[in-house]
């Protein structure tokens, strides 16, 4: 039997988390008691990227795109769409300008300014079939290069496209490899390190779970460049997906003979090994995620000795990130000067952001490097929900720093944003409006770098700490002017006397809200006032005489401490109120303000 | 995986069964799959477009299933929109009529006059 229709189902983290699966087998009963399953092809695939929208069914031919898709809702889709041929309006995604409806997932803005090369197969492929993978050019750049290039050939053409680790060091991933082949040792060993640590980002996850083979195939050919029969790959434990899909695919590529002994025929043989780690985020860092595929505690060393010279058990290792690795077959494919193309000229190629925070498409988004903030988060990202106002954007999780209105129209590369005080990392975007407060922010950046130091070096246990309770006073109303100079004088001292990346980046979220928003500080340890109404030691929350008594806010608070009658202004007993802002969140009029403490009591 | 040409061979079949997701532009088959149309038989029209596609390998075409095309005396119906945008709405199909339409129009780019609902409804006038 002929299929007529393939059914795409968003199989990511994201999706999964609201069902996917479930829908998946619905739709199976649904088509079976219908009689026509055996037209329909129903594939589970990687993340699309849109997940603001999830869970996500696109329907082929036509490429409709459904979105906020339920169980209850797949016998109308069946019975619909699937036998009659009627879209299911009600499930499409309404278009921002004119409020109309979009059939046609190239019709969305978000995908349409995309250019998707590391997520070229996310969400168009099924990660279980490495069929499909190979009837997308999948393992072609390998058995090209295996047939007709050198090792040098490949590291030549790896300089010339100039990719630059995604990871967020940004270090020519050509040279990279040069400095691994040159070395001379008697084991070289291929490392993927998927160990993803920053709040908000999930891009590697997102090529795992969606492409795995594309990483398979590229740390081949990084085995082939170097010398090197054996690969590992450190992913977290809490990938349970990525794990799986990983596994799948490596015993599905040996037993195609992609990976193995005497791959395409030739005398190269390369195989590949999974690593669990316990998802510290230290481990991220190359020599801390050898000291923990070793099984030690993973703690960074000094560098030199780079891991190209004595890594793994010693040998010469070559440590490549996800992302890196995800855009390495289509370098082979299209070679590198179409590779070059792209992006700008000491950055080519792309890089996908994980949006997140208050913005309207929360999701992956991948663009050419070089685009500038604005066109992501308005462009790509649709804005900022509930008509707030936009108040920075916090890029490279908590390494990097944030940035403000007046550099939104900034080009993304990594030297941009170094300059601006932050820095590209895994690529998450945090989009906070006015109802951040910036020293809050701050605090939660820094709460988890303490979390996460793996305490070998006095400057990141103790600086970081200290930094810490600082924060924690100013939230608490008990800051001192001191403290903000304080703050900047082990902000910098931590900067310069950390050992690895963590310490060295772990006070720039503090030292850039400190920049742009001191006056945000100074509210808080002066007039013990946050403008944003985040800390609770220092707001009080108020009902004004707007309110048209819906009572949304009584039913929304979690102590009772708001009361009224309906169609009556209601009002909140500060002796019971926890500060938890639920009220001000359900108030369908904005009645509900937080104001600085001592006014509140007044009123 | 011994060659490369043995990798080329598993992708050429793999692709047949994604083709439906890529993108084209050529022919575009649209088939009256509402009640009516199910009721006189579009199923297996419908089934018969697809698997003369297989056959005669063609890659540019997308085939899907629309609602009532609002003639239920002339089920099952089938619209061919060419690239240019130009449509051809065919009435009372039959498998016979289907592997014609596809030879003749399809792949020789002649539209079966005979069988498209204008000249069917011109002729029932008479």
């Amino acid at each position: 039997m002929l299929e007529r229709i393939q059914l795409l189902i968003c199989g990511g983290t994201g999706c999964m988390s609201s069902h996917s699966k479930d829908i998946k087998d619905a739709f199976e009963k649904t088509l079976k008691s219908m009689g026509i399953k055996e037209e329909i092809n129903i594939v589970l695939t990687g993340c699309f990227g849109l997940c603001e929208r999830g869970p996500i069914v696109i329907v082929y031919p036509d490429e409709t795109f459904y979105a906020h898709v339920k169980v209850e809702d797949v016998e109308e889709i069946c019975e619909e769409h699937l036998l009659k041929g009627r879209c299911v309006k009600r499930l499409l995604v309404n278009n921002s300008d004119d409020r109309q409806k979009l059939g046609h997932m190239s019709e969305l803005k978000f995908y349409a300014k995309q250019k998707r090369i590391a997520l070229r197969n996310c969400g168009n492929i099924n990660p279980l079939d490495i069929d499909e993978y190979i009837a997308k050019d999948g393992y072609r750049a390998l058995g090209e290069i295996l047939e007709n290039k050198t090792s040098d050939e490949v590291i030549d053409e790896m300089i010339k496209s100039g990719l630059r680790g995604r990871g967020g060091g940004g270090f020519p991933t050509g040279l990279k490899w040069q400095f691994a082949k040159r070395a001379i040792s008697d084991q070289k060993y291929v490392i993927c390190n998927a160990d993803e640590g920053d709040p908000g980002a999930f891009m590697d996850r997102a090529v795992l779970e969606g492409d795995p083979h594309s990483v398979l195939e590229a740390m081949a050919i990084c085995g082939y460049a170097i010398g090197s029969n054996q690969g590992y790959i450190y992913v977290r434990a809490e990938y349970p997906v990525a794990v799986e899909r990983l596994n799948f695919a490596i015993e599905q590529a040996k037993s195609y003979g992609l990976l193995g002994q005497n791959i395409f025929g030739s005398n190269f043989s390369f195989d590949i090994e999974i690593r669990l780690g316990a998802g510290a985020f230290v481990c991220g860092e190359e020599t801390a995620l050898i000291q923990s595929i070793e099984g030690f505690r993973g703690m960074p060393k000094l560098k030199p000795p780079f891991p190209a010279i004595k890594g793994l058990w010693g040998k010469t290792t070559n440590v490549n990130n996800v992302e890196t690795l995800a855009n390495i077959p289509v370098i082979f494919l299209k070679g590198a000067d179409w590779f070059r193309t792209i992006g700008t000229k000491a950055s080519s190629g792309t890089k996908v952001f994980a949006l997140g925070g208050k913005i309207n498409n929360t999701g992956l988004v991948e663009v050419p490097i070089g685009t500038t903030l604005r066109e992501v988060i308005y462009d790509i990202g649709g804005g900022i929900p509930n008509k707030r106002k936009f108040k920075a954007v916090q890029t490279g999780g908590p390494s990097g720093g944030c940035i403000t209105e007046k550099d939104l129209d900034t080009p993304i590369d990594y030297e941009n944003l170094l300059n601006l005080g932050s820095m590209m990392g895994s690529g998450g975007m945090i989009i906070m409006d006015e109802d951040n407060c910036m020293v809050d922010v701050a605090r939660f950046y820094l709460d988890f770098t303490v979390d996460e130091s793996c305490g070998k070096c006095t400057p990141c246990r103790e600086g970081t700490k200290q930094m810490l309770e600082i924060l924690n006073r100013i939230c608490e109303g008990k800051g001192t002017m001191e403290d903000l100079d304080e703050l900047q004088k082990l902000g910098e001292m931590i900067q310069k006397t950390s050992l690895c990346g963590l310490g060295q980046t772990a006070p720039n979220p503090v030292l850039s809200t400190l920049k742009h928003f001191r006056s945000e500080y100074e509210a808080h340890v002066i007039d013990h006032v946050c403008p944003a109404g985040v800390c609770r030691n220092l707001t009080n929350f108020v009902i004004n005489d707007n309110c048209i008594g819906c009572t949304k806010c009584a039913k929304n608070c979690p102590v009772n401490a708001i009361s009224g009658l309906p169609k009556q202004i209601h009002t909140i007993d500060l002796d019971l109120c926890i500060r938890c802002g639920a009220c001000k969140k359900a108030c369908p009029v904005g009645a509900i303000t937080s104001e600085p403490q001592h006014q509140g009591a007044n009123i | 995986m011994k060659s490369l040409e043995e990798l080329k061979k598993l992708r050429e079949a793999s692709i047949k069964k994604m083709t439906m997701r890529y993108t084209k532009d050529g022919f575009r088959i649209q088939v009256g799959m509402g009640t009516c149309g199910i009721a006189s038989g579009a199923r297996p029209i419908l089934n018969e477009f697809l698997e003369q596609m297989e056959n005669h390998e063609l890659k540019n075409v997308t085939i899907t299933q629309v609602g009532c095309m609002g003639e239920c005396t002339y089920e099952p119906m089938a619209e061919i929109i060419d690239a240019s945008g130009q449509s051809y709405i065919y009435c009372s199909l039959t498998i016979p009529m289907v592997r014609e339409i596809v030879e003749k129009h399809i792949i020789g780019h002649q539209p079966v006059t005979r069988y498209l609902l204008s000249s069917r409804k011109a002729a029932a006038a008479c």
